[in-house]
């Protein structure tokens, strides 16, 4: 699918988010450019996740705005969905099939042209050889590749990361934490929500902090991330 | 964009069902049982319960329909693959017709089995109207799955969806099951009643066309969670 839509910037506008009587998000404001890898950091339940699935347009807030660019999602339609690439804990992938069928698939979910596409990204996750065998037979490693290269088939703007390193060797955190760098580097907006600090120090530009669904804070990122995590989150 | 969706959707269920077959054996092996438990109970010496045919046709669509949904949408809770659908920059509606159209076609496997197995059984003049009889299978299975689709994608999520989509599903689609079973059962009478048969059958047009419409009016607001 071609698409005009673009942005280089997502501005969270005191978003709220409440699930029935309960408060996921309160009020939370932020601003990610192309270039930013940005660490959502924060307790278990602090609204990490929430976060994500607002930017990813997959829940609206109860209250303020997601603006991508200047304008809301509800302006842009599905089109915006094509700026926007979601990698989480869940893999996103069909076990039953194959990885080219999974990808395949993907590719013309989003209108586009599998050949040669595929090819690269096959290569790409290193499953070249492995291609027709069905997913439901790869370690967790191979198919955390897969879906990552899955989520960034159609080169996503916003790429949206949700502990996608849980339950990765070295080698694969290495490989993905790589991927993401370039893609900053490639003008791309990373969010990374992740409860590894070792892992987000030296990775992440900056730093948003999270806690009971409020953002308690938002600096670049700096050494000593560990230290500032336990002063403003509590102990981890 | 919103058909070529809808069947990119419905090729990969076919895809992912022809490597297991998983689901739709599953559901004629229930709708099978679900009519010899019947037979048994309702054939007596040779000689059936009359007029129970129609109702044991449509109780079995329903029940194994029912089976076919949880497990069709067991597929997508796996991998939270629903969510990367709903990512995909196509109308959401798209991904519920592509859905609904593999309910359709898995229900319509179902009922060319069940059919003959029920005419038989219950020594049922099932097929003295084949073009009503599959006018209103038709009709009642696009009410039931129209509704069904709905309410199994809303409850992928639900921790408790097995129980929740009898429950909020039998409520909505009882017109759908009783247009169907009195249509049938008009079918069956001597000499088979056409003029009640297609009354209902228009009834269940009218069902499905308020059930459908509704559906792909809710399917987006209700899928952005």
């Amino acid at each position: 699918m071609t698409s005009d839509v673009d942005f280089d910037s997502v501005h969270l506008v005191d978003v709220s988010r409440h699930f029935g009587r309960r408060r996921a998000l309160a009020n939370v404001s932020l601003t990610a450019r192309a270039g930013d890898i940005i660490g959502l950091l924060g307790p278990n339940g602090a609204g990490k996740s929430t976060l994500i699935t607002l930017l990813a347009t997959l829940a609206a807030p109860s209250k303020g705005e997601v603006r991508y660019g200047h304008q809301l999602a509800s302006r842009l339609g599905p089109a915006l969905r094509t700026r926007i690439g979601l990698l989480a804990h869940e893999l996103h992938l069909y076990p039953e099939l194959s990885a080219r069928q999974n990808l395949v698939f993907f590719a013309e979910l989003y209108g586009l042209d599998p050949r040669g596409l595929v090819d690269a990204a096959l290569e790409s996750a290193g499953l070249t050889d492995r291609a027709d065998d069905a997913v439901n037979g790869f370690s967790r490693g191979m198919r955390q590749r897969l879906a990552l290269e899955r989520a960034l088939l159609h080169r996503p703007r916003l790429v949206l990361f949700d502990e996608p390193f849980t339950g990765l060797d070295d080698h694969a955190v290495g490989l993905i934490a790589d991927r993401l760098r370039a893609l900053a580097v490639g003008g791309a907006i990373v969010v990374l929500a992740t409860h590894d600090l070792d892992l987000a120090d030296g990775l992440v530009t900056r730093v948003a902090l999270i806690r009971n669904g409020r953002l308690i804070s938002d600096e670049p990122a700096a050494p000593g991330l560990r230290a500032r995590y336990r002063a403003q989150v509590g102990a981890h | 964009m919103f058909f070529r969706t809808a069947w990119l959707v419905l090729r990969k269920d076919i895809a992912i069902e022809a490597k297991s077959f998983e689901v739709l054996t599953t559901t004629l092996f229930f709708a099978v049982a679900c009519v010899l438990i019947f037979a048994f109970a309702f054939v007596k010496e040779g000689r059936p319960v009359e007029d129970a045919a129609a109702g044991i046709l449509w109780i079995a669509i329903a029940f194994s329909g029912t089976l076919a949904l949880g497990r069709t949408f067991e597929r997508e809770r796996y991998g939270e693959t629903l969510r990367a659908l709903l990512l995909a920059p196509a109308p959401r509606a798209a991904l519920y017709v592509g859905k609904l159209l593999g309910m359709l076609a898995l229900l319509a496997i179902a009922e060319a089995l069940l059919a003959p197995m029920v005419a038989l059984m219950f020594q049922a003049a099932l097929f003295s109207r084949p073009l009503l009889l599959v006018g209103l299978l038709a009709g009642g299975t696009l009410g039931f799955c129209s509704v069904g689709t709905l309410f199994a994608a809303m409850l992928v999520r639900a921790r408790s969806r097995d129980v929740l989509l009898p429950i909020l599903l039998y409520p909505i689609i009882i017109p759908v099951i009783i247009a169907g079973v009195r249509g049938t059962a008009a079918l069956l009478s001597a000499p088979p009643d056409d003029a009640t048969a297609i009354m209902w059958l228009g009834i269940l047009g009218a069902f499905d066309t308020v059930f459908l419409t509704l559906a792909l009016w809710t399917f987006e607001p209700l899928m952005t969670e």
